[in-house]
């Protein structure tokens, strides 16, 4: 069994849409900035792009000395693929949380804590779909607070290009609005695509 | 902005950028290699990094060529470095004999992979620990380093310079590929709390001077080219001219001190982080990632009242037996874990000749070992039935 005192998470999709960048900005904000240990840890294939690809990221208050996340307890789909791949390894009172428009989950996950996104269609409409990772770490920001919004947010400004930095804050803050409006019921969010 | 040749503070960063950057604060100022996974990120830092402080990276045609270049560049008096993985490691191996024959300071990166051949390229190994040690042809000593986690990498970069710079020979460091891609916090001190070893200058003059003369420690002064001194370099076996003598003697001479400058100094350069040895019943040996799990895997035996204790390889060659033949005398058990048929193991075996029961745990690459495998060992040997 993992250490109590660690946070296990598991960030997945596809080569190409920024899923070990969201592992290391969760990482680097809880070690920079919130002080704390974090290892992150990633799994790709032999493809450039396109094929499967997950981060791990492990926080807690000692030093990390396994660093595989074997169950976590926040698992983030960015992609058919990774949901169907990972959502096996869920631990029952887990958080599952997916891009609305590119995973469709079954009814027998809704046991699940479930929140999800259209966090690619949300960067696609600020301008870069590259950056929906961010919307995404925005939107696990209000969830989960692993680690503290203003944390990640530096950490974002640390990790992206200098002229995309205004629009990454953006798209870290659009994920977190829409995250805080569902967690406090302001919105009800869009039906996500069930198959059974 | 004026780019920093040591990035004095505290970062985010995985093990092959940790291990440029203590490449560069060791004043390494020349890199030539071949982009492989999982070592890439190495090279990819070090062709960002090196221009910015002056140095020079050559991505080279292959890891023949590479291997070559640093060996050149360090006659011509920069520190320098490769990095690699398995495949590129095996076409380096007759170049790391020539740098051992003509004693030429030098740092090889070994991110391993699974193999053998192309293998697993994005996923762990630890089975070229042999390698290492034997991989190029002839009889000769090699120092390796295995670090355990970015920090080490940064560390041990620094103290592959150091000990290549002091004993004159490529230093090796194994590392792996969950170590390269795993990002954790990386300190790097402040530039004048890092210490920083260069070669042994000649002492005597120009006209005295015999580059492969050794001074009472084995070790030979070394000038470099352009330095005014006269040199000859060649794999050849040489005489302390560095002129081809091809007999017996100057066989026997030449490689009974290259064999020696490492024996004779095992005490300076082997180096172990032992922990939980006092009480000790079941001692479980690693390195590298493994230790990782070795060390959950102690810590929880100890949670559940077994006396077990951790031996962890920083230097993994030289092998430390003398260390091993005084355990073993009062353990009950060694579990060595590692991930590969069983490699190290068999110099731990050999090291406590039969004192007591040596037990191997390990995988064949892909995955690390859990340390739950780790701990049924250890239970097992701690009641007795390895």
């Amino acid at each position: 069994m993992p250490d109590k005192r660690e946070r296990h998470l598991l960030i997945s999709g596809f080569g190409g849409q920024g899923i070990v960048l969201a592992g290391d900005i969760l990482g680097k904000a809880a070690t920079l900035y919130d002080h704390k240990h974090a290892t992150m840890t990633q799994n790709y294939g032999p493809e450039a792009r396109g094929g499967a690809c997950s981060s791990q990221v492990i926080i807690s208050g000692e030093e990390v000395l396994f660093p595989c996340v074997e169950e976590p307890e926040i698992l983030v789909c960015m992609s058919q693929e990774a949901y169907t791949k990972n959502i096996k390894s869920l631990r029952p009172d887990g958080t599952f949380i997916w891009d609305t428009d590119l995973v469709h989950t079954r009814k027998t996950d809704m046991h699940f804590k479930t929140f999800h996104i259209p966090a690619t269609r949300m960067a696609e409409e600020l301008g870069n779909k590259m950056m929906a990772n961010i919307v995404m770490l925005g939107f696990l920001s209000a969830i989960e607070p692993v680690v503290h919004a203003e944390a990640i947010r530096k950490a974002v400004m640390d990790s992206v290009p200098a002229s995309t930095k205004d629009n990454n804050i953006r798209a870290f803050n659009t994920g977190r609005e829409y995250g805080t409006s569902i967690t406090k019921g302001l919105v009800k969010p869009e039906p996500g695509k069930h198959q059974d | 902005m004026v780019a920093k040749e040591v990035l004095t503070g505290m970062h985010f960063m995985n093990g092959d950028e940790a291990c440029c950057e203590g490449a560069l604060a060791a004043g390494c100022r020349f890199f030539a290699g071949y982009p492989i996974t999982p070592a890439t990120e190495i090279a990819e830092s070090m062709s960002r990094r090196l221009p910015q402080l002056g140095g020079i990276y050559i991505q080279m045609e292959d890891e023949i060529a590479s291997m070559a270049a640093i060996l050149g560049a360090s006659w011509g008096g920069v520190k320098s470095m490769t990095s690699t993985s398995g495949p590129g490691f095996s076409l380096m191996m007759e170049n790391i004999g020539l740098g051992i024959c003509t004693e030429t300071p030098c740092v090889v990166c070994n991110v391993q992979r699974a193999g053998p051949s192309t293998g697993l390229p994005t996923l762990i190994a630890q089975g070229d620990m042999m390698q290492a040690r034997w991989g190029s042809h002839g009889h000769y000593e090699i120092i390796a380093l295995s670090p355990s986690s970015p920090q080490e990498m940064f560390d041990m970069t620094i103290r592959a310079f150091n000990l290549s710079e002091t004993y004159r020979l490529p230093v090796l460091m194994m590392a792996d590929e969950v170590v390269g891609h795993m990002n954790e916090r990386v300190v790097i001190p402040y530039e004048d709390e890092i210490e920083i070893i260069s070669r042994r200058k000649p002492s005597v003059s120009r006209e005295e001077y015999l580059p492969y003369k050794a001074d009472d420690d084995w070790i030979a002064p070394m000038a470099n080219c352009g330095d005014g001194y006269r040199i000859h370099v060649t794999g050849l076996t040489h005489d302390e001219r560095g002129y081809p003598a091809m007999n017996a003697e100057a066989q026997e001479r030449m490689v009974t001190r290259l064999v020696n400058k490492i024996r004779k100094n095992r005490d300076k350069i082997i180096a172990t982080k032992n922990l939980y040895m006092d009480d000790v019943e079941v001692v479980v040996v690693s390195y590298g990632i493994s230790a990782r799990s070795a060390m959950k895997a102690v810590r929880d035996a100890r949670s559940e009242g077994i006396r077990a204790g951790l031996i962890k390889l920083e230097t993994v060659w030289p092998f430390p037996e003398e260390l091993f033949r005084s355990v073993a005398g009062s353990a009950k058990a060694l579990i060595m874990a590692e991930i590969n048929g069983g490699q190290m193991v068999l110099e731990l075996e050999r090291s406590v000749r039969g004192a007591c029961p040596v037990k191997l745990v390990s995988n064949f690459g892909g995955a690390i070992i859990h340390p739950r495998t780790i701990l049924d060992a250890i239970s097992k040997a701690a009641k007795g039935k390895l």
